[in-house]
Formats: structure tokens, C-alpha cells, sequence
């Protein structure tokens, strides 16, 4: 049987389905830039309550596994199929480390009694409310998208396993890095803005 | 329809590693960087250092190098819209 496939239309596919992925992100920063701007000083103060080091760490590993994910896609059109669900693997696992730092973090914010419409948020300075309520819905929806992301992956990893992903039809799995490079994309603005605002 | 992928380049194992070098050194400055007050600079240089990282993920990471006229348009539109609705929108709000 005859399978169709259109290589460079699944390419241009995902690109549109990312461009409304940064726009949705986009309007999100807008805000926080628009925010930023008339509550600099409350912005400032309530940035120096996140843990940089955690914002770092998460850097790194995010990065990290961005940098396995090109390694996966370019071992898989290179023919080394078994290094390249090693290398998916690897990216999934950081996707998780990435998350279980995300859940310390968040736990150590809402034990001080900082969450949405919690008492305490709601006694602190408008300013700084809005940017803990902008902290928890971005890193919330970055988060959501790197469970989406390591899911998406980890079906690549299945599809090379039963050989319908192989050398010579990657385009899943190189659509699942583009979204999992995005991923990427959004916390490196994430980062600053959140974890290392002045 | 084979053969069509095989046309693609494979991005070289050293030139992956150059780019991940060269996003952890740029970390580095981002973080680095916090440590002095330049006021407003700061939110300046923040936002650049982001935004190279950003072109060394999706030149390289992406692919956005390799691909044809048609994708490199299409990001580079995407791109400019999003810049216009921010530009716009300070536009009125740096002015009220």
C-alpha cells in the first residue's frame, strides 16, 4: 500500500502550530512587560523571593536537553537509530528532572503562603501580587507544555522502537523537537524576566 | 516520496555542542550580569542575552539555518507581528 507523505507541508504545519504557540505566550509577556513597567519596584521586590538557583538549575537542564534533542534528530538521519531513542530517552529524563525542581519550587512558594487568592498573596501590594499571579499561570502553562512536550517524545521514542519513525522518515520526531526547542525558547525569556528581574 | 529526507543535512555533532557551549556561557552572563545595578540596563541587557540565546536555538536547534525560503519567511513574519503587537502596545502605554 501506497502511504502519502508530505515532508515539507508536516514541516510547515508544525511552524504555524508554533507561531500560535508564541503568540499565546507572547500576549502572556506582553502583560508582564506592561505590568513591569507600572510596578517596577514591586516587580523588583517580589523577584527576589524566587530561588535563582532554581531558575538556573532549570536552565540548565532545559538547555541541556534541547542540546540532546538536536543530537537525537542528527544520530537518527545519520542511521544510528538505537542512539538516537537513547538520546529521545535522555531528553525525556530531563523534561522530568526539570518538572520534579519545578514541584520543590512551587512547594517552598506556597508553604510561605504565596499562591493564587491565598491570604497572603492577596495582603501583599497590588504590584506584587499581579507578578506572582503572572509567575504561577507562565510557569504554570510552560509547565503543562513540558509535560506535553516529554509525552510527545516519549511516543517518538515508541514509533522508532516499532520502526515507523526511522532514518529515512523522521518527521515526527523532528516535529516533536521543534516543539520540545520552543519549550526551550519560552523559559529562556522565562528566566530572566522571572528570576533575575532588578 | 523516499529519498526526499535523506536530502537533509545532519547537523554535525560539533556544531550541536558549540551551540549548548555557547547558551551556557550566555547563561552565565544573564546571571552573572545581576550581580551590578545598571537600573533599567539590567531589564536591556537581560532581554538581549535572551534574545541571542533564542537565534542559537532556532538557527541551529530548530534547523531554521538548513530550511527553505518558504519556512525562514514564514518565522520571520511570525516574528514581526509579534514584535508589532508589543511595539504597538507601548506605544500607548509608555505614553498615558
Amino acid at each position: 500500500m501506497h502511504e502519502h507523505r508530505d515532508y515539507e507541508g508536516a514541516k510547515i504545519g508544525m511552524w504555524l502550530f508554533l507561531f500560535t504557540e508564541v503568540l499565546l505566550f507572547g500576549g502572556l509577556f506582553l502583560l508582564y512587560a506592561v505590568f513591569l513597567h507600572r510596578y517596577p519596584a514591586e516587580f523588583h521586590a517580589a523577584g527576589k523571593e524566587l530561588s535563582r538557583t532554581f531558575g538556573t538549575v532549570n536552565t540548565v537542564v532545559l538547555i541541556t536537553s534541547s542540546l540532546f534533542m538536536a543530537l537525537a534528530i542528527s544520530a537518527l538521519q545519520r542511521g544510528r537509530t538505537v542512539l538516537s531513542q537513547r538520546l529521545v530517552l535522555l531528553t525525556v529524563a530531563l523534561a522530568g528532572v526539570f518538572l520534579v525542581n519545578k514541584f520543590f519550587e512551587w512547594n517552598a512558594k506556597i508553604g510561605h503562603g504565596i499562591y493564587p487568592d491565598s491570604p497572603g498573596l492577596l495582603a501583599l501590594p497590588p504590584g506584587e501580587m499581579v507578578f506572582f499571579n503572572l509567575y504561577y499561570l507562565m510557569t504554570g502553562l510552560h509547565g503543562i507544555h513540558v509535560v506535553i512536550g516529554g509525552a510527545v517524545l516519549l511516543y517518538g521514542w515508541h514509533l522508532m522502537r516499532v520502526g515507523r519513525v526511522t532514518p529515512e522518515h523522521f518527521v515526527f520526531l523532528e516535529n516533536g523537537g521543534l516543539y520540545w526547542h520552543l519549550v526551550d525558547l519560552v523559559w529562556i525569556y522565562l528566566f530572566p524576566l522571572f528570576y533575575l528581574v532588578v | 516520496m523516499t529519498g526526499h529526507n535523506t536530502a537533509h543535512h545532519a547537523v554535525p555533532v560539533r556544531t550541536n555542542l558549540l551551540v549548548w557551549a555557547a547558551l551556557m556561557v550566555l547563561t552565565t552572563i544573564t546571571v552573572g550580569v545581576t550581580s551590578f545595578d545598571f537600573g533599567f540596563l539590567n531589564v536591556v541587557v537581560a532581554l538581549t542575552v535572551a534574545t541571542t540565546k533564542a537565534g542559537l536555538v532556532i538557527l541551529w536547534f530548530m534547523h531554521l539555518r538548513y530550511e527553505g525560503r518558504v519556512i525562514r519567511l514564514m518565522v520571520f513574519t511570525a516574528f514581526v507581528i509579534l514584535a508589532i503587537a508589543i511595539g504597538l502596545t507601548f506605544f500607548d502605554v509608555a505614553y498615558r
